[in-house]
């Protein structure tokens, strides 16, 4: 969903495995939709971790704890990594994140995520491991992004990195923006090369 | 500078965004039912036409029955999505091979045995094994739908340019290794995360020995690396392969096309941001034993014990065995198997069936085995039954089935039940891939069929 991005201030919930894959996210038997609606990804974000078989919550994940909340998941290193689904991506936006954390991300789901208006933090391994110990620590604990300055920052520590994200794509989620209505403003330039390599 | 990555991207650079990414003009669009049918409903709600229709191909593969597919598919929900990208192909004025077309399949077996996919060319589809295809020479990469409406709308896409990255594998495989093998043996190296950020180029001497099907299988697994995409510069091989297929250039115009070609590669002097090199005869049949596609070792060789893992990967990697069912320190030769499925856009292609037959022929299917034989399309089921191998399968007890995904990702009805191990040549072992609950490893056509046979794991060199 396009929103504007500023400053955010959240609990966070968190997901200390690596190599997190989008089968995960959302599992292939949930992509048969022919529409974009969130609730239902969201509903199904990390179906098979959340649920058991028949469709009870298993109270040992993440999500069904109580204790844990917020509009920022935080997760372990190469979050996102396997199918290119943007099912994904829309589940962790329909269920309410607005931000993702992690030290790395794969390539395609980064993208996704940006594409959706879920902006994805990449952080120091350093940064990550105190943070989960932070959380840990007190669940209730908050973060801080600020999208114009690029910072993110432990409010429980203190601890504070900046992030990378292009000025372009800042530029858009600031604004929302999508990449859409940017290459419907260059079309004559698509022509134009398109003579010029013929 | 001065890789054939870099040739191919500035050649197709419309513009670079200023403190941004590049606008990417992109050739080929394919589009199957899964992730398209919401940029189709982008597209409506922003009142746009497709910007360059005759440059987008559409096919159903994802949801497609292996059985039966002259009837209608009897689960309502893929029946709509298979229906959806027909009525949008044709709303939208596309090209689309519909199910039980001639020129159906799975999009990364199609795009290539058809010419569609050419040296040189820039291709997306929305989906990540579209890597498959820089097998000919071209830069081909996964995207997700939104971008999808973005090639839809425009034509070009915005990315940032990835690095470069050359593997360069010297040497002779060894009896009984393939190039699945070959990309198993990258990932347990590299890890599913090691090309992240990266574009790959493959090169040395293994690499040009390998057929065009054994090409399309590596680059088809580039993504389970991390990476953008991976390629292979086009030779005798590629052209070999290319000449005549339907949408191939024909007459003169391919013989100016070979002249292009034979350009493209990297330059003597080319630098890239990350080099690797491998021996061949390092590799030998390679199994998976966890969760990603990284997870992989020799046949003969034993389940990494906990030591030797990260701390920080430690709760990770005793969760992924805990749902194989396996221990550390394990050999994975003599596990029982109860499933092997033959196919995917990894797997699918002729070759993978001679070589499946080659070690089933004359012999009999394990009874308690399940085995399930999917040509990835119907050019390939055709050259099966002209060459004969549907009848040496069927002596050993095997069935061809119809083409398409299949039980890759099990959104048909080719779903691995609940607990059941599974020995496949598809590119993924995650967690439910295969089924709610099923136990993947990967190996090659060679490896499942030596697994079909016996029943359990088994080295398939034992058979050549």
């Amino acid at each position: 969903m396009k929103q504007k991005f500023d400053i955010i201030e959240s609990t966070c919930v968190p997901l200390p495995l690596e190599n997190v894959d989008t089968d995960q996210i959302i599992p292939a038997r949930f992509l048969k939709a022919t529409t974009r609606d969130e609730k239902f990804f969201g509903d199904n974000l990390f179906r098979d971790w959340r649920y058991d078989k028949e469709g009870n919550l298993k109270p040992d994940f993440v999500l069904n704890n109580p204790l844990y909340g917020g509009e920022i998941l935080v997760a372990g290193k190469n979050f996102g990594s396997g199918s290119s689904r943007e099912h994904a991506a829309w589940a962790i936006a329909g269920y309410g994140f607005k931000v993702v954390i992690s030290s790395f991300f794969a390539d395609i789901h980064k993208n996704n995520e940006l594409n959706n208006f879920v902006l994805p933090v990449v952080v120091s391994e350093h940064f990550l491991a105190n943070l989960f110990t932070s959380i840990q620590a007190n669940p209730k604990m908050q973060v801080r992004v600020d999208v114009p300055n690029q910072t993110v920052t432990n409010l429980s520590t203190g601890e504070s990195e900046t992030f990378e994200i292009n000025g372009y794509k800042k530029y858009c989620l600031m604004n929302a923006l999508d990449d859409i209505d940017f290459l419907l403003e260059n079309r004559e330039k698509i022509e134009a090369w398109e003579k010029m390599s013929r | 500078m001065n890789t054939l990555f870099d040739k191919i991207w500035d050649a197709h650079v419309v513009q670079n965004v200023e403190d941004g990414p590049t606008q990417l003009y992109i050739d080929r669009l394919y589009c199957h039912e899964v992730t398209s049918p919401q940029a189709f409903e982008g597209l409506r709600a922003r009142g746009l036409q497709c910007f360059r229709p005759k440059q987008i191909f559409c096919m159903p593969d994802h949801n497609t029955p292996t059985h039966d597919q002259d009837k209608p598919i009897e689960d309502p929900v893929s029946k709509t999505q298979v229906d959806t990208l027909e009525k949008n192909a044709k709303d939208f004025g596309l090209t689309h091979f519909g199910m039980m077309h001639p020129k159906n399949g799975i999009i990364h077996v199609v795009g290539p045995e058809r010419g569609l996919s050419l040296p040189g060319m820039t291709i997306v589809c929305g989906d990540s094994h579209t890597s498959t295809h820089g097998a000919v020479g071209a830069v081909a990469f996964g995207i997700g739908t939104s971008e999808v409406e973005m090639v839809m709308a425009s034509q070009c896409i915005l990315q940032q340019k990835p690095k470069s990255m050359r593997i360069n594998v010297e040497g002779v495989l060894q009896k009984g290794v393939t190039a699945k093998d070959i990309a198993l043996y990258l990932m347990s190296e590299l890890t599913t995360s090691g090309a992240t950020g990266y574009f790959i180029e493959y090169a040395g001497s293994t690499i040009r020995a390998l057929s065009m099907e054994g090409r399309l299988t590596l680059c088809n697994l580039s993504i389970e690396m991390g990476a953008r995409g991976g390629f292979i510069a086009p030779d005798e091989t590629t052209f070999e392969y290319l000449k005549g297929r339907e949408y191939a250039p024909q007459g003169n115009d391919w013989e100016k096309a070979v002249e292009y070609w034979k350009t493209l590669k990297s330059g003597e002097d080319a630098v890239f941001d990350k080099e690797l090199n491998f021996k061949a005869e390092d590799i030998e049949p390679m199994v998976t034993y966890g969760t990603n596609p990284g997870m992989g070792i020799g046949i003969s060789q034993e389940i990494p014990g906990l030591d030797t893992i990260p701390e920080a990967g430690k709760i990770s990697y005793m969760k992924s065995l805990d749902y194989m069912g396996f221990a550390p320190q394990e050999k994975m030769l003599g596990k029982k198997v109860d499933y092997v499925f033959l196919g995917a856009c990894t797997n699918g292609r002729i070759e993978d069936f001679r070589a499946f037959a080659s070690i089933v022929k004359g012999k009999k299917k394990a009874e308690h085995v399940t085995a399930w034989l999917v040509p990835g399309s119907w050019m390939v089921d055709s050259q099966i039954r002209e060459e004969g191998l549907d009848v040496i399968l069927k002596q050993a007890g095997f069935e061809i089935r119809q083409p398409g995904c299949s039980a890759c990702l099990a959104m048909n009805d080719d779903k691995i039940p609940a607990g059941k191990l599974s020995v496949s040549t598809s590119n993924r072992n995650f967690e439910g891939r295969q089924g709610p609950g099923a136990r993947t490893v990967l190996a090659s056509p060679l490896v499942a069929a030596a697994a079909a046979i016996t029943g359990v794991i088994t080295d398939p060199r034992d058979f050549l």
